[in-house]
């Protein structure tokens, strides 16, 4: 089963010169993908613009439904996938947050769909710009959520996602997250890979799960078919609900550890890799003072720490690169022994904290040794996290280290009092 | 039924393990359609109408699968001659 693909060296990957979007669109291009089914809203739209110029020049075998919303788009997915097929969306925002109920339904039906979610704000007031608060409504839909930095990353997760969906022992959908504008309209020049080494990677078309039903023998493709016929979605009342809850419980224990296996796969196909594909730490080791971040804000705080390294400040960064599942126990391990942690969320849940907050902090109870811990809300509808603002609360984090103890939990940066 | 299952033995994504045919919607009913063969014409609008197949010719006349007529009424509603009648379950013999 462990094969290994040849390496394939930078100089024998294409340089694209692309946006976040058409990275996008260009990964799920070589994908293999049966059904695209999307409709359009800023800032997702060039993923299903150029995919579309894709279909429209016989470049790809998928089958382009055009819906009227995103809960319709979500609903072609859930019908493609249930059919066996390969399937694709993307939305943004409002957009999402149309597509909820079905969400649960594509988790809990067990079916690989790959979503790519372009973060912005949700309304109102209306706004195209990025925050995570749309994926963070999408927390307990039983999703795996990946986080990208660049647009080098998105085209490498949207292939990953597949990858990850599909394993046998997960058969969970996947929403790969990428900043809005920053990300998804931002130039930059990325490598990608060989049509037919991205195949392979993926080991060609999706290969369906195998599941047993009483009235038929032996071991059944797990889809829509009338050679043995499947009831997918029917009634399920109290006396087995709970037990099918506990599949989803179950399919996510095993996420952490496909996700890392097809990091380091990737790393040995491409020369990239993420962290353990997870979480991705830097200059944590002997650091007194880190700061934890999702999505392209991760770039800025990197360069910030090499700045306050280079000032002898013992500083470092954990970017966050899974949502959900949540790694508790690595980042809790990663956090052994620093003074103080500041947690940074692109999003709020009113009357509580910023929901990447709360993970770290559950993660962190049961340490022996707690930091000292800090949300910092930040870029709300798109406001910019300038290196000067990150550096300013870093100086803070520093100051709260050394003197031991937090007065704020819970600070807002970067907007007018 | 059979005694409930744990989850380890539970197919993938929630499917029926068993076939539908299995559990019988017929007593979900309260009303039954008694068919009058005399009057009956054999127009086979019952059998197009009826929502759950429940209607079968089985050669020479109508017969209602009473395994899994809902009692919906729909039959006697369209029947042009009135030969179906609804009649409560408790009346019925």
């Amino acid at each position: 089963m462990a094969q290994t693909i040849p390496h394939v060296p930078p100089e024998k990957q294409l340089l694209l010169n692309v946006n976040g979007d058409e990275a996008v669109a260009y990964a799920v291009k070589q994908s293999l993908v049966d059904v695209v089914s999307a409709y359009p809203i800023t800032p997702q739209t060039i993923i299903v613009e150029k995919f579309s110029e894709f279909v429209a020049n016989g470049e790809v075998h998928t089958e382009f439904v055009a819906v009227e919303s995103e809960h319709s788009a979500m609903s072609v997915c859930v019908g493609a996938a249930a059919a066996g097929a390969r399937a694709f969306t993307a939305t943004s925002s409002q957009g999402l947050a149309l597509m909820w109920e079905i969400l649960y339904i594509a988790s809990a039906l067990r079916l690989p769909i790959v979503l790519a979610v372009v973060n912005r704000a949700l309304s109102a007031p209306i706004n195209i710009h990025c925050d995570h608060n749309d994926a963070y409504g999408m927390r307990d839909s039983g999703w795996i959520q990946l986080f990208v930095e660049n647009v080098q990353e998105a085209y490498d997760t949207t292939i990953q996602a597949f990858k990850i969906a599909e394993d046998e022992n997960v058969l969970l959908p996947v929403a790969v997250n990428l900043d809005g504008f920053f990300l998804s309209h931002t130039l930059e020049n990325i490598r990608i890979l060989p049509d037919n080494v991205v195949h392979e990677f993926l080991g060609g078309h999706r290969k369906l799960a195998k599941t047993r039903v009483d009235y038929l023998d032996g071991e059944v493709p797990f889809a829509l078919n009338p050679a043995c016929p499947l009831s997918i979605g029917p009634l399920d009342l109290y006396d087995y609900y709970f037990e099918h809850k506990m599949h989803q419980v179950e399919a996510m224990k095993h996420v952490l550890q496909v996700v890392r296996k097809v990091n380091s796969e990737w790393y040995e196909l491409t020369g990239r890799k993420y962290g353990d594909g997870v979480l991705e730490p830097y200059e944590v080791e002997d650091a007194d003072v880190v700061v934890t971040v999702l999505g392209s804000t991760a770039g800025t705080v990197r360069s910030v720490v090499k700045k306050l390294r280079r000032e002898g400040k013992k500083v470092g960064m954990v970017k966050i690169r899974m949502f959900r599942p949540f790694p508790h126990k690595d980042i809790a391990e990663l956090l052994k022994g620093v003074k103080a942690v500041g947690v940074m969320d692109r999003g709020i849940s009113f009357g509580s904290y910023g929901q990447s907050y709360l993970e770290i902090a559950t993660a962190l109870y049961s340490s022996k040794e707690k930091p000292l811990l800090v949300n910092y809300i930040y870029g709300l509808g798109g406001r910019d996290a300038s290196p000067e603002l990150i550096e300013n609360f870093f100086k803070e984090l520093i100051g709260i280290a050394e003197k031991g103890y937090v007065e704020e939990e819970i600070r807002f940066i970067g907007v007018r009092g | 039924m059979s005694e409930l299952r744990g989850w380890r033995e539970l197919p993938l994504g929630g499917i029926a393990y068993r076939l539908s045919t299995d559990y019988k919607t017929g007593d979900w009913r309260a009303l039954k359609p008694v068919v009058d063969t005399e009057k009956c014409t054999k127009c086979m609008l019952c059998w197009i109408f009826c929502p759950d197949m429940a209607v079968i010719w089985d050669g020479e006349k109508i017969v209602i699968n009473y395994d899994y007529c809902k009692g919906c009424g729909i039959c006697a509603r369209e029947c042009p001659v009135k030969a179906i009648e609804m009649v409560p379950e408790h009346e019925v013999k």
